[in-house]
Formats: structure tokens, C-alpha cells, sequence
């Protein structure tokens, strides 16, 4: 029987899903670990990623409590009767917490997990355009995080056993993440691992990208025009062709910082005629669009799920799709709102400020556009929704935020102040992290054909929001004030909001530990997923939970994404069924 | 069976199949256009397409990462124009010039080795990437000789160029600076452990006090005396005897090499740095290109390729005439300035 | 209005204001912060209102797509927040020319930053570590910086510039009022590096002591020549203070913070790492501050920055002789003088004092 056919009984009420085939699904077709790590299965290097991405989302936040800890008082001592050791250790701290979680999180969570699952299938496609490009991909990742913990293992052995130092150099990395010349071309720590780790993760983001964007433009099923694509195709679109125009540029720079430490060639040495500015302008011109790779696939996340869950179509799709390429291509023009105290002429901070907040439009057109999807709809507040609502309310703080950053006599104040490690938190962590978890929780039955137990999960959402906002809130206040970051002590008028923060990034750390326990428990104990939980209508739910290795026994024929008149709750599926046939293939299915 | 022609969306091109069906040598089983296709894939040309879509954008990111170097490249001609100027006299502008055409003569015998395999006229494809091969071995061979002669005349990058570390190195010269421009943070910017053998303009007192007349330099700079730094690698040290020449009358910009005073000199590494860069990572594209073209030569040898499946030879094809057009912008730049 | 409201932000937001451009940054602030406020609100308030209010209930109607888009709606709230982020930049664009363009007539102090402090020169030749402005004239600082990047920060003047090496950055600011007293009973403002340059970069703060033109020309004065008339001992204690020194240094028994505690280091013999020994005398220590790479005792890292060119011989020797002072084989005073009394009489220059003085 087939996925889309009509036939008598789903006028009946009767389940038209699929049921799994005896073959089972792409979890056991095969078995073993070869056939886990040398799979071409793009769901398969999702999941694999997704193991990636969370141990390296553990340890980063790991750091991150570290240097709560150490906030917690204005003068920590760790290292008793030698205070240096203790800043070296604090530096060391948000240095790897920064790029932990920048190069090896962030940036590759949502494409490279949740993209990597869902595109092909949106797309009703087998597989990604190039799938050995795809696990190339992941083993760049592997090797680009290598060298971060053999930066971390050569750093607590070095402190472990100091004679280490002269077997294989310094290890730590107390340079910041954007190792900002010439600080890093002098500093004894191992940053030539770390901009080789880096380069080697941004080959891994180029890869992902050159996939995604080829796939969508070769894959798209008959029937599936450029504006008949979810709303997350246009987002990862989006921010494939960031990935993949702003990323070699941060390679030459990361090569050019090498060439710099190897062979003091000079180019941003001042002692030789260089220019230190000049690095910061490399840097930028990758690292501001790469926020945008961090923000815009979380962006269609939540323009997937909002709609599905308010039963409504989105609404402005148009508008929320040019945004994403707007976004994407004034992200490219901005790069200079991080040099604004610098000193570059006040002509380019004018320009770099007027395109700042050019791209400051385009966000507020997808806010506004998300919330009158929920106007007039049907609201089922399950945990994905509570999740994308969320990240709204993050993205909402940490995008109004961004305008004081923007406006230059303010920006004076607040560059360089915790102010605006609040305001990228809201943004990076907070919209981003959400709405990736948010999005785990909405494709889990899809990527592991089990429901999880949506009240633990709930509460586990409240602690962790709660946890984000008692962490970073408090930050945007100090940093007004003048506390600046990147500081292991700090003046004492400061301690009481960096005891919220401390107490809140713990809280937030109990919030995640309860995500994970949940999505776990539902591995094993959980109910099994019907292929349709949701009601959704784009093409990843037309298989089986979990899909098979192919995706797709017959190729769905793609609608309308939005449109959910054709879908009916069916309390003995526990799922949504089609009520009505889909329409005809608008051309002749390929041969 | 043999000779079934293929249905017409999947020959990209029928009138050259049943074209190239007579001129083929001895005539065997035709291929099966399926054979290559992978099982995501509906037909062997949206296979096909896709992979040069994918090969394009690549190949965009590989113009990008060289673009940083060349802003670099204009942010430093801008700055130190007159550097560039009398830098790059010392490089051998006919070895680039040989170089250049060796590129350009591999990339046409590259197209060619596309359109054989396209043909599907093995011999001729293995036979032309070859000949390409042969190209880029040749280019790096002139290359190195290049790189060797600089290197032996020690025009190096940053603080390993020769002229830099007889003036700034760690045992520097004694260099006089005539109107001391130093304030309380100078020039002076060497932090402690900055590159430790960058040492910023220090006069010692005891060549102050011996200074000779006024310099006759624009830059306000004179070498009383200058001693070689001490011996670096084998070969290095030929020839350097900067405080033995006789001063000419100062032309700025219109100043042969061996007319420039040593501080000058001492500047050039600023222009080295980014010739070595550029050319360097350029080099290692042509390592990469020519890896490349071993294994698809290797593979038409094989018999992988036919009419219907030539995609990797294409894609080589593609990256090695990038290989070709960085070099097209990276000669003039380096090599003709004026 | 916006005075209003800005008083309530006031207590939570930002800092007391202390310069002459300050006003307009608050005033920027203030408006950026209650167009947010209003629109966060008046998001958040759709928003929890739409989830109630249109939560699911057996017998909700379909919704239906018909309302997917509208056209004029999407165009208003394209335009109208781009016209208010339009005003923004023309404030904020202002504002940056105002804090750029120093007057002319502008009183003009030098500013080195080095890893972890900041050494401050002024027309007369005094330096101090401390910054000294005084009150309504406009003052012009030139940033330069010794070794890496770092970032010269006052909160309560809204002032802030990289300190970039290789080239000079300038900014100015007119102290408008009297620093408030702070918890050790002194009068100042804090100064801030805000760009990381390493280990110290948290300590590398300073204090900014506002006073009136009367006093600060007293204190100019005094600064720029008091090592001579000072005890060395003491000058040394002081330098010890004020170079920096003390960040790395203790001249406690037994304490190492970074660098050999200096209690009883002179006349000792240290053992260095290349298992030389030596005995520390005037040349010893003098190489160690103007060549600290040179030798390095045992059991300790190349962590010292040379000081060659910020520190002039005269404090070489007084250094010395405070080092001779608390070291138990160091020559000893002659008994019958007090020159610990003498000399707090006669230091000027050092922060404390000055900052009671308001």
C-alpha cells in the first residue's frame, strides 16, 4: 500500500500510515559499528553528529560553569597563595568555552543534526546531493575537535606534570576566540592547534554547505517550486551560502595567523610594518556572518513549528523567506560594528552602523510575522511550541538589544562590557539553543520513533529558561554599568549580579541535565511515534517513524508546506492522517 | 542489446553518441549510461549537473580564501608602495614568465583531456593528462629553482629575510637614526616575547655619538656601520656586505637594487611575505590539482570513463583551470608592477 | 517624557554620569531602551495572549489559510521600525562625532598601556600610574600601547578606545563633577582595560582622580619631580607600587604571587635556572628590570616584561635601596633618623593621598 495513494479506508477513518516494513527502518537495516561510521545515510551523519555536537555542547558547558564558579567571588583563589595561575586558569576557560562552542556547537548544531535529517526529506529526496561530501564532512568535524581536546588534555597535563612543556610545547588556549593579533602571535599557548582545529571545522562547514545548497537546487521534487519550500529549506539556504562564502576567508586568516607564529612573516605585526586591525577585519568579515549561520537555521525552526502547531498556514511567507536571504546578504556588510571603538574613521563606523541596522529590519519582520501566525489559529502548546516560544521571547531581548549596540555613542559604552556577552548569549545561546532543542523535540518520534513524556519535559523547559534568563539578564545590567569582559576578578561593587549569574548558569546547567534525561527515557521507554504526530504537512512525514534507509517507499508528492486542512487527528493513531487524498501530481512522476 | 541507444534524457548529447559510434576504436559492448548513477539520483544528467553545481561553488570558496590574500595585497601595495616597487626587481620575472605559459599550455592540453573523455577516446584522454601532468611538474620544478635562488639570496619572509635581521635582527647592526622619532611609546611596540627577535629601533649612545653628517636619506636613516647578522642556513650568508657600500645620491623610485640603501632593503620582506604566501599556497593548489589529476589519469587508464560518465575528469578539469586563472592574476601582481 | 522615565532606568542602568557628552549617551540609551521595553512588551503581550486565548478546545473552528499574508501590515512594520532605527543611528552618529572631535584647546595627556598597567605623562614631565584630570577642562588622551592591544575604558565618562600598537588612537572627555567616595574612603572613578591582553587583564584597572585646577596643578608640580625629593628607600617602596612591580612581586616573607618575593632578596644568593648562582647586588637587579630575560632564578618562567625606557636610573637606584631596606643583609640606617616620617610628608604623587584630599 502506498504512502499517498486513495483509497477506501481512509475515508473510514483508518490509518493510511504506512506500517513499517518487515526490513525495519534506517536504526537497523544494518547493524555494527562499521556500518554506523562509514554510512553514506545523511540520517545516520545526523545522528552521528548529534552525538558530536552534545558531548562538545557537555563540555563546553562544562567551562562555562567552571568560569561561573570562578565569578562567584570577586577575588577567586583557586590556586592557593598564587593568584596568576588562578586568571591563567579563568582565561584558559572562556577561551575553550568560546570556542568549544562557537566552532565545534553552535554553528554546526542545527545544519549539520537537524538539517542533515530533515532537508532531504523535506525535499522527498533519498539522500543529500553528495553523501560522501556529507560523512567527509563529519570526520572533518572529528578531526577539527581532536585538536581541541588534545588542547585541553596537553593544557591539565602541562599543570599536571610541568616538565610536559618541553616534551610538546605549551597547551591551553588563553587567547579569546577570536584570537585577536598580536596578543596571539605571542602568547605560550597552543593556538596553532587551535586555528588548525578551527580550519579543519570550517572544511567541515563547507562541505555541509556546498551539500545543501546543491541538493536544493538539484533535488527539489517536480511540483516544489523556490516558494513552495518550507520555510527551514529557505533558512539553510540562507545560511549555506553564508557557510560557504564567509568561511574560507576565516581559513586564509587562520593560515595567515599560523604563517604569522611559524615563519613571523608580519603581516599584522606592528614591529615589521603590519597591522593588527587588519586581522580584526579578516576575522569580522568571517565571525559577523557566522552569526548568522548560527541564527538563521534556528530562525526556520521555529517558522516550521509555530505554524504546524497553531494548525494555521505561516504567515508572510514571502516576507520571511527574503528575509532570510536579506539577512544573509546584509550579514556580509556588517563586519565593521565590532572595530567601532577601534579606531577606524567615524565614516566607516556610520556606514557599519546604518547596515547594522538595516539588518536589524529583516529580524523584526520574522518576529512580527511569527506572531500573527498565532493569531486566530488552533494552539496545541506542546513542548517543540513552548520551546520556539522561547527562543521568541530570547530572540525578542538579545535582537532589541543589538540596537543599542548599534547606535554608536551607546555602543561606545557597552563594546566590550558584559553587555554585550548578554546580548550574543540571548541571541547565539538563547534563540539558537532553544529552538534547536525545540527542534530535537519536534523531529524526535521522526528520528527515533518514540514520543517522550511531554510533562517532564516541559518542566525541564521551564527550568532551563528560568536558568537562561537569571543567568544573562543580570549581565546586560553590569555591563551597562562598565563591567567588562573577559575579566577573572573584578571590581566589588559588581558581586551581587555575578552571583545571579553564577546561581542561574547552574540552574540552566540542571535545566539541560533534565533534557537529556528526558529525551533518554523516552529512547527506551517511550510510547512508538506514529508517522504524524504533528499534523504537519511537509514531506519528512510521510514515511514511517523512523524512515527507512531510503526515506521514502513511494515519493510523496509535495503541497502546500502550510496548509493542514488536509490532515485530521486520530485519537487511536495517537497521530494526524490525511482526510482527503493529496492532489494529483501537477507532472508525471519521474521514471 | 549492444548497440541499443539510449532514451534521450539520459545522452547528453545523442548526435555525438552516434558521432563518436564510427570513429570508436575496436568496437565493444556500449556502456550503460546507469552504471555511475548513484541511487538518490534520478537520471545520470541531473547526477551530473548536480555534481558541477557542487564543483562551482567549491570553486568559489577557493576564489574567496585567495581573496583574503589579496586585500592583503592591496591594504599593503597601498600602504608601502614604494616597497613593492623595488621588491619585486629581485624576483626572475622569465621564470614567472616561463611558468605562465606552462600553465596556460597545461590548461588548454586539460580542455582537451575533457573533450577525449567525453568521446570517450581513452588513449587520448590518458595520453593528454599527461601531458598536463608533465605541466604542473614542470611548473614547480621552475618554481622551486625560483624559490631556491631566493632563498639563497635571502629574500625571505618577516624576521627570516636577510636584510631584515642585518638591520632589526637580534644582532643587529648599529643602526643611527638621524631625526629620532622616538616618543614614549615609539616604535618600539615589541612586547615582551613578541617574536624575540624583533628589536625595536634602539640607538646605542656610542654610535650616536660617532654619528656622521646629516643623512642624505628621505627617511631620515643611516648606516654608520653594519655588521652580517651571524651565519643563518648553509648558503644564506653569500655575499652580504651592507656596510661596505658606498652610498650613491639618493633617487627614491627610480633606485636599481644594488643602489638602495640597506633600511630600505630591510623593508623588502613586507613584499616577500606576501609573495611567498601567495605563491605558496598557489603551489600547494597545484600539488593538490596535479594529486588529482594522477588519480583520475590513473582511473581513464582503467577504463572508468565513458561517454556517459566523465564527471570526475570534468571536475578536475574545472579545478585545475582555477589553478591556471589564480596564477593568470597572481603574475602581473607579483612580477609586472610599474 | 523621557527625563522621566530615564529616572526610573536610572538607579539600574547606567552609572552616574561625569562628563560633558554623558547626557546625550544616557539620553540615546534611555530611548533605545524604552522603544525595546514597548516593543518587548507589546510582543510578548500578543503573544501570551494569542497562546490563551486561541489554545486548543474541542470544537475550535478550523483555521483557516486565508489570512496567511497582508500586505499593508507587513509593509508598516517594515517601514516604521526602520524609520526609528533610522533616528537612532542620526543620535548615535552625533554622538560618536561629539566624542571623536576633541576642542582644541583640549589639555593633553599620554597614555602607554603595557601588559598589566598604564603609565600616564603629562606636558610637565610627570608620570604617575594613576589618571589625573582636571575638573571642566577638556582633556585629550593619546593612547598608545607597548605590546599588545588593549582597551582604555572610564564607565562614568562614557569614554572608551582600543589601544592599538603601532599607531596612535585619541579620544577625549570633560569631567563634569567630583568622583563619588568609594568604599576605601577614596574619591575616583574606575578606568578599565576591556580588550583581553593576557594573563593580568582583569588587574589591569586604574583609578581616576578628578580635582579642581587649583590642585591638580599642585599635584602636576610635585609629581614630576618626586623621586629626587624623596628618601630612595621610600621613592623605592613607592616605585615598587607604582611601576607595577607589586602585581608579581610581594615583599612579604615566603608569598610568591608570580615572579621571587622581594623580602630579604637583596644580599641573598639565588640559584638560576641555568644553575649559575648569584648573589643580588645593584647590577644583578638592575639587569633584571631592564633585561628580566636574561637570568631567571630557578623554578620561575620568562613572565617579566623588560622596563627599558619606562623606567629612568634615578628609580633603578631607589629601588635598590628599598630592596636594601627589607632585606635582613641589606647595610643598616643609621639609627637616630625617621625617615619614614619625613617622607610621607614629602610624597606626593601617590593616589591615596591625593584622592583624600576631595
Amino acid at each position: 500500500m502506498s504512502v499517498t495513494g486513495a483509497h477506501p479506508g481512509i475515508f473510514d477513518g483508518l490509518p493510511a500510515a504506512p506500517r513499517p516494513e518487515p526490513g525495519g527502518n534506517y536504526l537497523t537495516q544494518t547493524r555494527g559499528l562499521r556500518s554506523w561510521l562509514l554510512t553514506l545515510d545523511h540520517k545516520r551523519i545526523a545522528l552521528m553528529y548529534m552525538l558530536g555536537v552534545l558531548s562538545a555542547y557537555l563540555l563546553g558547558g562544562c567551562f562555562a560553569l567552571a568560569l561561573r564558579a570562578i565569578l562567584f567571588h570577586h577575588n577567586t583563589q583557586v590556586f592557593a597563595g598564587n593568584p596568576a595561575r588562578t586568571w591563567e586558569f579563568y582565561n584558559n576557560m572562556f577561551t575553550l568555552h568560546g570556542a568549544v562552542m562557537v566552532f565545534m556547537f553552535v554553528i554546526p548544531a542545527i545544519p549539520a543534526v537537524i538539517g542533515n535529517f530533515v532537508l532531504p526529506m523535506m525535499l522527498g529526496a533519498k539522500d543529500v546531493a553528495f553523501p560522501k561530501l556529507n560523512l567527509a564532512s563529519f570526520y572533518c568535524w572529528v578531526g577539527g575537535g581532536l585538536f581541541f581536546c588534545f588542547i585541553l588534555l596537553k593544557g591539565v597535563l602541562n599543570v599536571a606534570f610541568p616538565a610536559l612543556i618541553h616534551l610538546w610545547g605549551p597547551g591551553g588556549l588563553d587567547t579569546g576566540w577570536t584570537f585577536y593579533t598580536p596578543y596571539s602571535t605571542t602568547t605560550n599557548s597552543a593556538v596553532i592547534s587551535a586555528t588548525l582545529g578551527a580550519f579543519i571545522l570550517g572544511f567541515s562547514s563547507i562541505l555541509t554547505g556546498v551539500n545543501f545548497i546543491a541538493s536544493i537546487h538539484m533535488l527539489r521534487p517536480r511540483g516544489m517550486g523556490w516558494f513552495r519550500m518550507p520555510l527551514l529549506l529557505w533558512a539553510l539556504y540562507a545560511t549555506a551560502v553564508i557557510q560557504v562564502l564567509a568561511t574560507p576567508v576565516l581559513g586564509i586568516t587562520l593560515l595567515l595567523l599560523i604563517a604569522e607564529r611559524t615563519l613571523h612573516v608580519g603581516i599584522f605585526d606592528p614591529a615589521l610594518g603590519g597591522d593588527p586591525i587588519l586581522y580584526q577585519h579578516f576575522f569580522w568579515f568571517y565571525s559577523h556572518p557566522a552569526v548568522y549561520i548560527m541564527i538563521l537555521p534556528a530562525m526556520g525552526i521555529i517558522s516550521e513549528v509555530i505554524s504546524v502547531f497553531s494548525r494555521k498556514h505561516i504567515f508572510g511567507y514571502n516576507f520571511i523567506a527574503a528575509s532570510s536571504l536579506a539577512i544573509a546578504f546584509i550579514g556580509f556588510l556588517v563586519w565593521g560594528h565590532h572595530m567601532f571603538v577601534s579606531g577606524q574613521s567615524p565614516l566607516a563606523d556610520a556606514v557599519f552602523s546604518l547596515l547594522t541596522f538595516a539588518v536589524a529590519v529583516p529580524s523584526a519582520i520574522k518576529t512580527f510575522n511569527w506572531t500573527m501566525t498565532l493569531y486566530k489559529g488552533d494552539i496545541h502548546l506542546k513542548t517543540p511550541l513552548l520551546y520556539i516560544l522561547m527562543a521568541i521571547f530570547l530572540f525578542t531581548i538579545g535582537g532589541l538589544t543589538g540596537l543599542f549596540l548599534g547606535s554608536l555613542s551607546v555602543d561606545v559604552q557597552v563594546h566590550d562590557t558584559y553587555f554585550v556577552v548578554a546580548h550574543f548569549h540571548y541571541v547565539m545561546m538563547g534563540t539558537t539553543l532553544f529552538a534547536f532543542v525545540g527542534g530535537l523535540y519536534y523531529w524526535w518520534p521522526k528520528m527515533f520513533g518514540r514520543m517522550y513524556s511531554e510533562n517532564f519535559a516541559r518542566w525541564a523547559a521551564v527550568v532551563a529558561f528560568v536558568g537562561m534568563n537569571l543567568t544573562f539578564f543580570v549581565q546586560f545590567i553590569m555591563g551597562a554599568q562598565g563591567m567588562p569582559r573577559r575579566y577573572a576578578t573584578y571590581p566589588a561593587q559588581f558581586t551581587i549580579y555575578h552571583q545571579i549569574s553564577t546561581i542561574g548558569a547552574f540552574t540552566m546547567g540542571l535545566g539541560m541535565f533534565l533534557v537529556l534525561l528526558n529525551l533518554l527515557h523516552s529512547l527506551k521507554f517511550g510510547k512508538k511515534a506514529p508517522p504524524n504526530p504533528w499534523g504537519s504537512n511537509s514531506l519528512e512525514w510521510q514515511t514511517t517513524s523512523p524512515p527507512p534507509t531510503e526515506n521514502f517507499k513511494t515519493r510523496p508528492v509535495p503541497g502546500d508546506p502550510y496548509d493542514y486542512t488536509g490532515w485530521r487527528y486520530v485519537s487511536e493513531e495517537e497521530g494526524y492522517v490525511r482526510i482527503q487524498p493529496p492532489p494529483a501530481a501537477p507532472v508525471p512522476a519521474a521514471p | 542489446m549492444a548497440r541499443t541507444p539510449p532514451s534521450a534524457d539520459v545522452v547528453p548529447d545523442q548526435a555525438q553518441a552516434v558521432a563518436l559510434a564510427r570513429y570508436r576504436a575496436p568496437v565493444e559492448v556500449l556502456p550503460d549510461p546507469h552504471q555511475h548513477l548513484a541511487h538518490h539520483f534520478d537520471t545520470p544528467k541531473q547526477q551530473f549537473d548536480a555534481a558541477k553545481v557542487g564543483m562551482w561553488i567549491f570553486l568559489a570558496t577557493e576564489i574567496l580564501m585567495f581573496g583574503g590574500l589579496f586585500v592583503a595585497y592591496s591594504v599593503w601595495r597601498a600602504n608601502h608602495p614604494e616597497v613593492f616597487l623595488y621588491a619585486h626587481t629581485k624576483l626572475f620575472r622569465y621564470l614567472g614568465a616561463t611558468n605562465t605559459v606552462i600553465l596556460i599550455c597545461s590548461s588548454f592540453t586539460m580542455a582537451c583531456a575533457v573533450r577525449a573523455a567525453q568521446l570517450n577516446q581513452r588513449r587520448l584522454t590518458v595520453f593528454l593528462l599527461a601531458l598536463t601532468l608533465c605541466g604542473g611538474v614542470g611548473f614547480l620544478c621552475v618554481k622551486a629553482v625560483e624559490y631556491t635562488r631566493e632563498y639563497r639570496d635571502g629574500d625571505f619572509v618577516g624576521v627570516l629575510n636577510i636584510y631584515q635581521q642585518a638591520v632589526y635582527g637580534k644582532n643587529a647592526a648599529k643602526i643611527h637614526i638621524g631625526e629620532e622619532p622616538q616618543t614614549h611609546a615609539g616604535a618600539s611596540t615589541q612586547g615582551q616575547g613578541a617574536s624575540a627577535t624583533t628589536v625595536a629601533l634602539v640607538p646605542s649612545s656610542a654610535t650616536r655619538a660617532s654619528s656622521p653628517a646629516p643623512s642624505p636619506w628621505p627617511l631620515g636613516l643611516e648606516v654608520s656601520k653594519v655588521t652580517p647578522a651571524p651565519p643563518g642556513p648553509a648558503g644564506l650568508r653569500a655575499g652580504l656586505r651592507i656596510g661596505d657600500e658606498d652610498l650613491p645620491t639618493p633617487k627614491p623610485f627610480s633606485l636599481t637594487w644594488n643602489e638602495l640603501p640597506p633600511f630600505a632593503k630591510a623593508h623588502t620582506h613586507q613584499f616577500f611575505q606576501l609573495y611567498f604566501l601567495m605563491t605558496g599556497l598557489h603551489a600547494i593548489h597545484v600539488i593538490v590539482g596535479m594529486s588529482l589529476i594522477l588519480w583520475v589519469l590513473i582511473r581513464a587508464a582503467r577504463g572508468s570513463f565513458n561517454q556517459y560518465y566523465y564527471t570526475p575528469v570534468d571536475l578536475v578539469g574545472l579545478y585545475w583551470h582555477l589553478v591556471d586563472l589564480i596564477w593568470i592574476f597572481l603574475f602581473p601582481l607579483l612580477y609586472l608592477i610599474h | 517624557m523621557m527625563p522621566i522615565l530615564a529616572q526610573i532606568g536610572s538607579r539600574l542602568w547606567m552609572p552616574p554620569a561625569a562628563s560633558s557628552f554623558a547626557g546625550n549617551t544616557d539620553w540615546l540609551f534611555y530611548f533605545v531602551y524604552w522603544v525595546s521595553v514597548i516593543m518587548f512588551l507589546l510582543i510578548m503581550g500578543l503573544i501570551v495572549y494569542f497562546v490563551i486565548r486561541y489554545r486548543h478546545r474541542p470544537g475550535n473552528p478550523v483555521p483557516r489559510s486565508a489570512t496567511a499574508h497582508a500586505t499593508v501590515l507587513e509593509l508598516t512594520w517594515t517601514i516604521v521600525p526602520a524609520l526609528v532605527m533610522l533616528f537612532m543611528f542620526e543620535k548615535g552618529f552625533h554622538g560618536l562625532i561629539d566624542e571623536t572631535t576633541p576642542p582644541d584647546y583640549a589639555y593633553t595627556i599620554n597614555v602607554t598601556a603595557y601588559q598589566w598597567g598604564w603609565n600616564f605623562s603629562y606636558p610637565n614631565g610627570a608620570t604617575s600610574n594613576e589618571l589625573h584630570v582636571p575638573l571642566d577642562v577638556p582633556v585629550k588622551v593619546v593612547l598608545a600601547s607597548q605590546d599588545v592591544i588593549h582597551g582604555f575604558f572610564i564607565p562614568a565618562f562614557r569614554v572608551k578606545k582600543d589601544v592599538v600598537p603601532g599607531r596612535y588612537n585619541t579620544a577625549w572627555f570633560e569631567a563634569t563633577r567630583l568622583p563619588p567616595v568609594r568604599s576605601d574612603g577614596k574619591r575616583y572613578f574606575d578606568l578599565f582595560c576591556t580588550q583581553y591582553c593576557g594573563m593580568a587583564h582583569s588587574r589591569m584597572r586604574a583609578k581616576v582622580f578628578v580635582q579642581d585646577s587649583t590642585s591638580f596643578q599642585h599635584w602636576l608640580d610635585a609629581t614630576a619631580n618626586w623621586v629626587a625629593h624623596t628618601p630612595p628607600a621610600v621613592a623605592g617602596h613607592k616605585l615598587y607600587q607604582i611601576k607595577g612591580c607589586m602585581q608579581c612581586h610581594s615583599d612579604q616573607p615566603n608569598t610568591i604571587i608570580v615572579g621571587p618575593s622581594f623580602h630579604n632578596l637583596w644580599g641573598h644568593t639565588q640559584v638560576m635556572s641555568n644553575g649559575e648562582k648569584i648573589t643580588v647586588n645593584e647590577n644583578y637587579v638592575r639587569q633584571s628590570i631592564l633585561d628580566p630575560g636574561a637570568k631567571i632564578v630557578s623554578g620561575f618562567q620568562n613572565d617579566m616584561p623588560s622596563f627599558r625606557g619606562r623606567i629612568k636610573d634615578d628609580e633603578i637606584t631607589a629601588i635598590i635601596a628599598w630592596l636594601q631596606s627589607i632585606s635582613d643583609k641589606g647595610p643598616k640606617p643609621l639609627p637616630m633618623t625617621a625617615p619614614k616620617a619625613q617622607a610621607q610628608a614629602h610624597t606626593p604623587g601617590t593616589a591615596p593621598k591625593q584622592g583624600g584630599q576631595h
